[in-house]
């Protein structure tokens, strides 16, 4: 399979990985600040449209989505330092689940990319 | 920028406005409660154009396909016309069968629809005073054990506009407006070996209630745990009827708690605070069921906890009052 997604295990690996991935998160002190009294299903189901998209699945993010939906976070102090532990928090989640360090490293790379968009710059 | 047309009115929506405060914003009287998509109070119909699926979130398909939305979730990008929809179509008529008290200011309202009325135990209704004036309150009925009754358990708040009506002024044999039933917070079967947790402060007893008996009455097997916490012990206003139902069942364990109660006065009480006491007692969830009812602040306190507790996102049922 050369589909980075199928690779991965598609939906079903997705869905197994939000748990894992929300659960660090707001266990790491260095971001869980942006998540509080955020309703935790509509999180949930963000997340799974983050990681279909990170995983290289069929996804509706854009540009514009990414960017008004983090406005208000760059307001109260969201930088590339948060960035950085979410992708890093993704790494955990993947090696967690037993995915090799080179598709790690292709997901982590799609992630780098909506970076700007994140920031909103 | 759309525009609403609603009767004789073309309103303009500003930009991040919703439908309802367009409407509000012009003086127009829409019936509303909670503004959250959650109580249904704000239903309107559309007449022409359409609307996106968050405004019709949780609604039943056939009020979807009449064009009903709820107008607090409904953020239009495109022109609409809409009206108010009929009474007749989404409330119903229900007679009072029983009104008594259940303890200090908790009041057990049971109600007789007059037409078919389905609903799984653990969802709410909303009551109507009047054409405006609704609250929603959970089911603590069960069908398959309540027959026709529904069974509500309502807290008379003294600024109430409604349970104080409830309460004082409303007799058995009135007839009130029903609406709904909506929710998501009931027992699904599925895994009946699968633990269990139910936690509720105050009435939020009531859809545990409901969705606890559902639960044995289809043969669920694994543990329970039934979690009460009330400020006064007499707030723990199921107690006996609980503590008979963990006597004839083995695997229903019957937790209740209370700040203020004095020690010693019932051994099965313990004096705590429910939040420290699931804390404490309730570590490790992978793999559990929950089930929380209550205030805000309390379910989402909870639903954290347990989700870092282990428990899966999709396995954690929350029912916040608001």
């Amino acid at each position: 399979m050369n589909n980075l997604y199928e690779r991965l295990g598609g939906e079903p690996a997705v869905d197994a990985a939000v748990d894992i991935f929300y659960r660090k998160v707001l266990s790491d002190e260095r971001v869980n600040e942006f998540f509080d009294g955020v309703d935790m299903e509509q999180q949930a189901a963000k997340q799974k449209g983050f990681l279909t998209m990170v995983f290289g699945g069929p996804h509706e993010y854009t540009g514009k989505d990414m960017r008004e939906g983090h406005k208000h976070l760059v307001a109260r102090g969201l930088n590339d330092t948060h960035v950085d532990v979410i992708i890093e928090l993704l790494g955990a989640t993947l090696q967690e689940l037993g995915v090799g360090e080179a598709d790690i490293a292709e997901v982590a790379g799609i992630a780098e990319s909506v970076r700007d968009d994140v920031l909103n710059r | 920028m759309p525009e609403i047309r609603f009767g004789d009115h073309s309103l303009a929506v500003a930009e991040g406005a919703s439908v309802l405060e367009t409407l509000l914003s012009a003086q127009c009287e829409i019936p509303n409660n909670c503004r959250a998509g959650v109580c249904q109070a704000c239903l309107m119909q559309l007449v022409e154009g359409e609307v996106e699926p968050p405004a019709q979130r949780g609604l039943k398909e056939s009020w979807q396909a009449q064009g009903l939305f709820l107008a607090c979730q409904c953020h239009p990008e495109r022109d609409l016309e809409i009206r108010l929809p009929g009474v007749e179509a989404v409330r119903s008529v229900c007679s009072v069968s029983g009104h008594d008290r259940l303890s200090g200011d908790l009041l057990r309202l049971r109600l007789r629809p007059e037409s078919e009325f389905h609903y799984r135990p653990g969802q709410y209704v909303t009551l109507w005073r009047d054409q405006a004036l609704g609250r929603s309150y959970s089911l603590a009925s069960v069908p398959a054990l309540d027959g026709d009754e529904l069974e509500l358990h309502i807290r008379h708040y003294p600024q109430g506009r409604l349970s104080g009506w409830l309460y004082e002024q409303v007799r058995v044999g009135d007839r009130l407006q029903l609406q709904g039933p909506a929710g998501d917070c009931f027992y699904t079967g599925g895994d009946p070996e699968q633990p269990l947790l139910l936690a509720a402060t105050g009435t939020g007893l009531a859809p545990l209630y409901g969705i606890l008996r559902d639960a044995l009455n289809q043969g669920h097997v694994g543990p329970i745990h039934l979690y009460h916490g009330a400020l006064d012990p007499a707030g723990l206003y199921l107690h006996h009827e609980l503590q008979g139902l963990a006597t004839a069942h083995a695997n229903l364990t019957y937790h209740p708690c209370s700040r203020n109660a004095a020690p010693g006065m019932d051994e099965a009480i313990q004096v705590a605070c429910l939040d420290d006491l699931l804390g404490q007692e309730m570590g490790a969830l992978q793999g559990w069921r929950v089930y929380l009812c209550g205030p805000g602040e309390f379910v989402k306190a909870q639903q954290r906890r347990c989700f870092l507790a282990g428990a899966g996102i999709q396995e954690i049922y929350a029912d916040a009052f608001l």
